[in-house]
């Protein structure tokens, strides 16, 4: 072969390839980046997991017809998450660096308080608009405005649970349990609070535990000892939640357990057994009995994204949803402009996806941060019968 | 107060047989290993799979956590921590290591086994009652198991010729391999069981506390403050760390609010290492 032969050859080859490049610069598809930043290791990683695996979710199902429309344009949707180990330092290092090198303008996480609010100067200086589950109210008021809290609030399902309990089961008396962190024990505060308004007797409200506790006997000994009608697990963990369960059960106590946040059923069952029969918690669109055929679809999705699906994602799975329908509305100026995604806030309202029957998706929250900066997550009760979560009622926040 | 007492004993034997595994391996190493905890960790997945999911019989799922940890353990010795012993000048190499390994193991798991805490069904089911006391049946045999293995461990360790191999390790390296001892293949074995002990402890406390992947750091932290307690690397003492603990942290939750418990174990843990660094059975040279 000649010498020539070689550099013709190879000059086909490098003409080929900045064709191929030109050709797919051409038609290649605009991108919209979205942060998820929680956190993903650790105790509590299965927080900052499920919105991960939520968000990858739905970004997959838009993505495999082709990307998510916006002012006629369809965008290929890119989840960028960031695990922040539940340390505020590097919840802060992870928002600078999703809103300045990204430069994303919609993050959904973090998880806890310390978290939010160590990111809340980063995404006001950034333009980034942020979906914590959090519940510390002060970062949803004026003058801040850039949160919009992912979830119900412990404050704002505690009382209705409390309530729904009073008037059906007769629960005169109350006993909290709360691990001893900020979360948790801001959330038992609120519950004592709101025991107190509706006339409950407070037994106790002083036991706590420490993070990464397995044993629960000896805490559960003396909340048992109580002997309240009903024990709240305030702000509990999936993790924790059978562990002090199986405790109390065991520890001959016949009363009602419940809890404020979201739980698993199947590491209720695994891990507390029988025992979970009966334990009242929150849900989101989880149960299959409100499910709609959409939420089925990513249910099966989720399954292969996340290796199993998990209950806690039933209350997790708006959050991407509600910003692509928001920025849609609003038109692709919103995508860089957070200032146009929040003025559309207080008009938008769209057909929950994820439920079976009729019922509008909007901002909420107004009454508790004096501005809707909630999603109107649907406040499902459930109770575990026989291995299964049931449906109690569904309410819901204004 | 009867209860009190009963779960004060179910702690310490519990958490005896958790300390056990890394005072072996730090006395036969001079080796904190951070990776104590995931090593529990693992061994609670073991039979979480086994026992939990493919329904092997529950103390044939214990013998396989022996034979993984085992390996686990083995393997860390020979390829990580022998070289680290050569070629480091310095202690802190190998304890940065040791926390190496833990963060490997930890993520590792996290990426495997999932993000869910899970359990596995009680192996005796039944609640017995000490006067105003409950236990239930689980939980007791757990106890018992665990005991079998501690007095199992210090036999072994006492009478029998690896054992004493072992601890003529823990007490002068150069001269137990001027003794003729084969230095590397004792302190590999003491490694591996160790880690099995780890593991053995993961795979009993399943059967009541479930697992996750993120649990491991908490065990560790409970070993360390047991073993500073004791005294690091008196085997003796890591028994009595656990006794000491366990009855803490019972007497404290069932007398004070749980935030206040650990609040003052940690400070007469400092005041207490104020007064006696080398914990209550350490020598003070070591």
């Amino acid at each position: 072969m000649s010498i020539f032969a070689f550099r013709r050859r190879k000059f086909l080859v490098w003409l080929g390839a900045v064709a191929a490049l030109v050709a797919g610069s051409a038609y290649s598809q605009d991108v919209l980046k979205i942060g998820v930043l929680g956190v993903m290791s650790g105790p509590a990683a299965s927080w900052g997991l499920v919105n991960k695996y939520c968000a990858q979710t739905s970004a997959q199902l838009y993505n495999e017809q082709g990307g998510f429309e916006i002012g006629g344009k369809k965008y290929k949707i890119e989840i960028v998450p960031i695990d922040d180990k539940n340390d505020p330092k590097l919840a802060v290092s992870g928002a600078e660096r999703l809103t300045k090198q990204e430069g994303i303008h919609y993050i959904i996480g973090p998880n806890v308080d310390t978290t939010a609010a160590s990111v809340q100067p980063v995404a006001e200086a950034g333009g980034a608009i942020y979906f914590p589950y959090a519940f510390q109210q002060a970062l949803y008021t004026p003058p801040h405005g850039n949160a919009v809290l992912g979830m119900i609030a412990s404050y704002q399902a505690g009382p209705i649970i409390y309530k729904y309990l009073m008037d059906k089961k007769g629960v005169k008396s109350v006993s909290f349990v709360a691990r001893n962190e900020s979360d948790p024990l801001n959330q038992r505060d609120q519950g004592v609070q709101a025991a107190k308004k509706l006339g409950l007797e407070i037994k106790s409200s002083n036991d706590t535990y420490e993070p990464g506790t397995t044993d629960f006997f000896p805490v559960m000994s003396r909340v048992v000892s109580n002997n309240g009608d009903l024990i709240v697990l305030s702000g509990v963990a999936p993790a924790d939640a059978p562990l002090l369960i199986k405790s109390a059960r065991e520890l001959g106590y016949q009363g009602i357990l419940a809890t404020e946040t979201a739980q698993d059923i199947k590491i209720l069952n695994e891990v507390a057994g029988n025992a979970a029969d009966g334990f009242i918690c929150v849900g989101g669109a989880s149960t299959p009995e409100i499910r709609s055929d959409y939420m089925e679809k990513f249910v099966d999705r989720y399954k292969k994204v996340a290796g199993e699906w998990n209950d806690e994602a039933g209350t997790k799975v708006y959050a991407l949803e509600i910003i692509l329908a928001t920025l849609q509305k609003v038109g692709p100026d919103a995508i860089n402009n957070v200032e146009l995604f929040k003025k559309e806030i207080p008009d938008f309202s769209m057909k929950n996806p994820f439920l079976k029957e009729d019922k509008p998706l909007k901002y909420v929250g107004a009454a508790y941060f004096s501005q809707p900066r909630q999603i109107g997550v649907p406040m499902v009760v459930n109770q575990v019968k026989d291995g299964k979560f049931e449906t109690l009622f569904i309410g819901s926040v204004e | 107060m009867e209860q009190m007492l009963v779960n004060g004993v179910v702690l310490a034997v519990n958490y005896a047989l958790i300390a056990l595994g890394i005072t072996l391996i730090f006395s036969i190493m001079n080796i904190l290993n951070f990776a104590h905890g995931q090593m529990f960790m693992i061994g609670g997945f073991v039979v979480y799979y086994l026992y939990g999911i493919y329904h092997l019989n529950y103390f044939l799922s214990l013998v396989a956590v022996v034979a993984v940890l085992g390996v686990i353990g083995y393997l860390f010795e020979t390829c990580f921590f022998r070289r680290m012993r050569k070629v480091a000048t310095r202690e802190e190499n190998s304890m940065l290591l040791a926390v190496g390994t833990a963060l490997l193991l930890e993520n590792l798991a996290l990426s495997i086994f999932g993000e869910k805490q899970r359990g596995v069904p009680p192996v005796v089911t039944g609640v017995y009652r000490f006067g105003s006391a409950f236990l239930p049946a689980n939980r007791l045999l757990v106890m018992l198991l665990a005991l079998v293995l501690i007095i199992g461990l210090l036999l072994f360790v006492q009478y029998t010729r690896m054992g004493r191999a072992m601890r003529a390790l823990a007490q002068d390296r150069e001269v137990t391999h001027l003794m003729g001892v084969n230095v590397n293949r004792v302190a590999a074995f003491g490694f591996a069981i160790g880690a099995a002990l780890a593991g053995l402890a993961g795979g009993l406390l399943i059967t009541v506390f479930g697992v996750n992947s993120g649990v491991g750091n908490f065990y560790s932290i409970k070993a360390f403050i047991m073993i500073m307690i004791g005294g690091a690397g008196v085997v003796p003492g890591a028994i009595l760390g656990a006794i000491v603990l366990g009855f803490a942290e019972a007497i404290g939750y069932e007398l004070l609010p749980g935030s206040v418990t650990y609040l003052l174990i940690l400070i007469g843990l400092i005041i207490f290492l104020l007064l006696r660094p080398q914990g209550l059975l350490g020598k003070p040279w070591g």
